[in-house]
């Protein structure tokens, strides 16, 4: 009896070992920017309905304001999941989101936004995708949760879902507006 | 007979075709062959976070082909290479690393398999070891039995 304890021990041990490994998801690689400023930018807005400000947009805008930006593309299939989330955002004004255009074109982003509706304050529009290499994206949609001082408190890898917003963003959002 | 061949003949028609639909242009290469090659001597120790089994040198994704023309431009700006990695490590973090550096997160993955070889050793020693105690001699009795059994002989 007593001789089978031991390979029965590490048999276990390296089920638990494997059985953790595959249940994590290689695509959700950790942030290094958690905890630090969010990159500067200055890029234009994509204008047209809901938008009536400045020309430009620069994160410095949201300072004081605990604020989301969303990365997003109109050629992007999962930003179609995450869409009805960020419209119950926009419509309960849970939080000011902010959406980044990632290597889009005009037209397109445009004529999206007008089909599934705009749930963005205003969208900056990042055509080269330079500003999106400065946030570290590699998989759209992305978003930011970035506090008054501008520091990236936590960042979703694809799609938001309710859950994350309701037991992640918001209460994290509500401890940060303290 | 004919009708095999017809079938043979379609089927790599229709390879042929799958193979060209996925093609894709031949990206010019730069003009600057010493900047080429160190961009590709960088490139081949970092992952490119899409396809995250290609390297960035090797990849034909969007982002790699954008991170490759990031890398081109830091080169040209005179950046070393070590630069040029932080440069990409504080923004997509030490994953996109193929070697990651030794630092206490990654204290287990460096250590972890000699860790596992010494236990491995330890453990066979001592295996071998409780095996090769000696057997107590035989008694006068357990001899003489033994005799008779493998013949009288000896």
């Amino acid at each position: 009896m007593k001789r089978f304890l031991v390979p029965l021990v590490v048999f276990i041990g390296l089920v638990v070992f494997l059985a953790a490994g595959l249940s994590r998801d290689p695509h959700e690689v950790p942030s290094p920017l958690i905890g630090r400023a969010a990159p500067a930018f200055d890029l234009p807005r994509l204008g047209g309905e809901g938008d009536a400000g400045a020309a430009r947009f620069t994160p410095a805008d949201m300072r004081g304001k605990v604020w989301l930006l969303n990365v997003w593309a109109s050629w992007c299939v999962s930003c179609r999941e995450e869409h009805p989330v960020l419209l119950e955002i926009a419509r309960r004004g849970d939080l000011p989101l902010v959406g980044l255009d990632y290597k889009d074109t005009l037209p397109e982003a445009r004529a999206w936004l007008a089909q599934h509706g705009n749930p963005y304050l205003l969208t900056a529009v990042d055509a080269d995708g330079r500003v999106g290499i400065d946030y570290g994206v590699y998989g759209v949609p992305e978003t930011y949760l970035i506090d008054q001082a501008g520091t990236i408190r936590f960042k979703q890898i694809g799609p938001l879902t309710t859950e994350v917003l309701a037991q992640t963003i918001l209460p994290m959002a509500k401890e940060l507006r303290r | 007979m004919t009708r095999w061949l017809v079938r043979f003949a379609l089927s790599v028609a229709l390879a042929a075709a799958a193979l060209g639909a996925q093609a894709r242009e031949a990206v010019p290469l730069a003009d600057d062959q010493a900047v080429e090659q160190r961009l590709i001597g960088i490139a081949q120790d970092l992952r490119c976070l899409v396809c995250q089994n290609e390297s960035l040198a090797g990849s034909r994704a969007d982002l790699a082909e954008d991170l490759r023309r990031e890398i081109r431009g830091l080169i040209r700006a005179g950046k070393t290479d070590p630069e040029i990695v932080d440069y990409l490590v504080s923004r997509y973090g030490d994953f996109v690393r193929y070697r990651p550096p030794l630092k206490p997160t990654t204290w287990l993955l460096w250590l972890g398999p000699f860790v596992l070889l010494v236990g491995a050793i330890a453990g066979l020693i001592l295996h071998l070891r409780r095996r090769s105690v000696p057997a107590a001699p035989l008694s006068e009795a357990e001899r003489s039995r033994a005799v008779a059994l493998l013949g009288g002989e000896g």
